[in-house]
């Protein structure tokens, strides 16, 4: 085996070990947090780790009208696709300069690959429940895509059109995106899609616990919902990284206040999350899709129109 | 295996199965969620799910309609599973015991589809939240022992 590709599984394996640990970390703290606020106590730091645990020790039940293949792979390929994004994406945040062309579209690919696979384990299921969840996360899907993809135009207008996330890194070293009125505006698009990508309070109309009992997910037991949990916590770690990149410049790795710096923007972001989700009722799906389609969609795109008049006319600020 | 015995007794989820309680019990359970409680100190949390759960906290007298959905419910949850029978009704059926109503008692109808069942009891008419977080105490210690 070549050293590259000896390289490439280690950036593998360490990414993915990593960002679980940083999103069983991260859950802990919106849990917490989320309990301070109701004014409880909360569960000890190690609960999501005994969470996954526990699951991985309990039985898996195969309900008799489910499709077995479909059902027990979609956690699998959800899992492992937030693994390689995860290693994707901190690879360009430490060496910005080694991306490879179009890997930005390697990880709008590879961040639907959840999404599209909770709603084939929820179809194979067989259960009524899981069939209105993964109707609904198609919606989700369908409702978040376009105001995100449309946010994402900004920077890579503002970094000459590339579709190199370390190009689109490197070019915001002297000025981020989010310093200007287009930035503002697609940041705030992006957050607002990440809370639904990411199916936090007021989007979880996929897995709303109270009416269809946990949707999508009603019929996973054991290492199969662990692998879901770990999938949901990974992505939890993961979007605020990408956002910051995206918007905010990554690591500035030659001053001394660049790892502060960095590590302010990522908990800004992830309290964010917490944030919204903590303030916010659950919205209907007709409510939900007029927000993304008639509200996110017009926004995004005066963003991009603002940020290519900023480019065309030499406007930084705009 | 110790580490995932550990990791059970420290995040038991919850399943709650009403058969045919007044609604007492159901109350008291969900102060068990309430910042006075708060349960999830201990790691517990409600879900919506029997397959996703590790305890069944059944209220109720276990009437003949309840019955085999009870058994049902009891086969879906992935083992191992604590059953807490909470309440006078689900231990004895209280003054319900002679009704023409009723099926065999919660611990009987469990026992019919699985004879090594763990069940705790609660006794009280509803049981104090305190009784509960108890008998949720007394299930870590005895899965220990598993």
């Amino acid at each position: 085996m070549s050293g590259q590709a000896m390289w490439a599984i280690l950036t593998f394996l360490a990414a993915g070990i990593g960002t679980m640990l940083l999103g069983l970390a991260l859950r802990w703290v919106d849990r917490k947090v989320t309990a301070l606020v109701q004014w409880r106590v909360g569960p000890p730091w190690y609960q999501p780790l005994a969470d996954v645990l526990k699951l991985m020790g309990k039985e898996t039940l195969m309900p008799s009208t489910a499709r077995g293949t479909g059902f027990l792979l979609a956690p699998i390929i959800a899992l492992s696709a937030t693994a390689v994004t995860a290693a994707i994406l901190w690879r360009t945040l430490l060496v910005p300069q080694e991306g490879f062309l179009g890997d930005l579209i390697v990880v709008i690919y590879l961040l639907m690959v959840p999404a599209l696979m909770t709603v084939l384990g929820a179809s194979a299921s067989g259960n009524p429940h899981a069939s209105i969840g993964a109707g609904r996360e198609v919606k989700l899907l369908l409702s978040y895509e376009a105001p995100l993809l449309l946010a994402f135009l900004v920077p890579i207008a503002r970094s000459g059109w590339t579709l190199d996330l370390g190009r689109i890194v490197t070019a915001q070293a002297a000025s981020p995106v989010v310093f200007s009125v287009s930035g503002v505006l697609a940041v705030v698009v992006a957050v607002v899609c990440m809370q639904a990508k990411l199916g936090q309070v007021p989007f979880d109309l996929a897995e709303a616990e109270c009416e269809i009992m946990s949707g999508v997910y009603v019929e996973y037991s054991g290492p199969s919902l662990a692998c879901w949990l770990m999938a949901r916590m990974m992505l939890l770690a993961l979007l605020p990284l990408l956002l910051i990149l995206m918007f905010w410049g990554g690591l500035h790795t030659g001053a001394w206040w660049g790892v502060p710096a960095f590590l302010g923007k990522y908990v800004l972001f992830v309290a964010l999350v917490t944030l919204i989700r903590n303030t916010n009722p659950r919205l209907r799906i007709d409510q939900t899709m007029r927000l993304f389609w008639f509200v996110l969609v017009p926004a995004a795109a005066v963003a991009v129109v603002l940020s290519m008049t900023g480019i065309s006319r030499g406007i930084p600020w705009l | 295996m110790a580490l995932t015995t550990w990791a059970l007794r420290k995040s038991l989820w919850v399943y709650h199965v009403n058969t045919g309680a007044c609604n007492n019990c159901d109350i008291e359970v969900l102060e068990l969620l309430t910042p006075r409680y708060d349960i999830e100190r201990f790691g517990m949390v409600l879900v919506g799910s029997p397959r996703h759960a590790d305890v069944l906290a059944v209220t109720g007298v276990c009437t003949r309609q309840a019955m085999p959905r009870l058994q049902e419910v009891y086969l879906q949850t992935p083992k191992p599973c604590v059953v807490l029978a909470i309440g006078s009704c689900s231990l004895e059926q209280g003054i319900f015991t002679e009704a023409y109503h009723m099926g065999p008692k919660v611990d009987e109808t469990i026992r019919a589809v699985d004879p090594g069942a763990i069940i705790l009891y609660v006794p009280g008419c509803p049981p104090k939240p305190e009784a509960m977080i108890d008998a949720a105490v007394k299930a870590m210690e005895f899965l220990k022992t598993l």
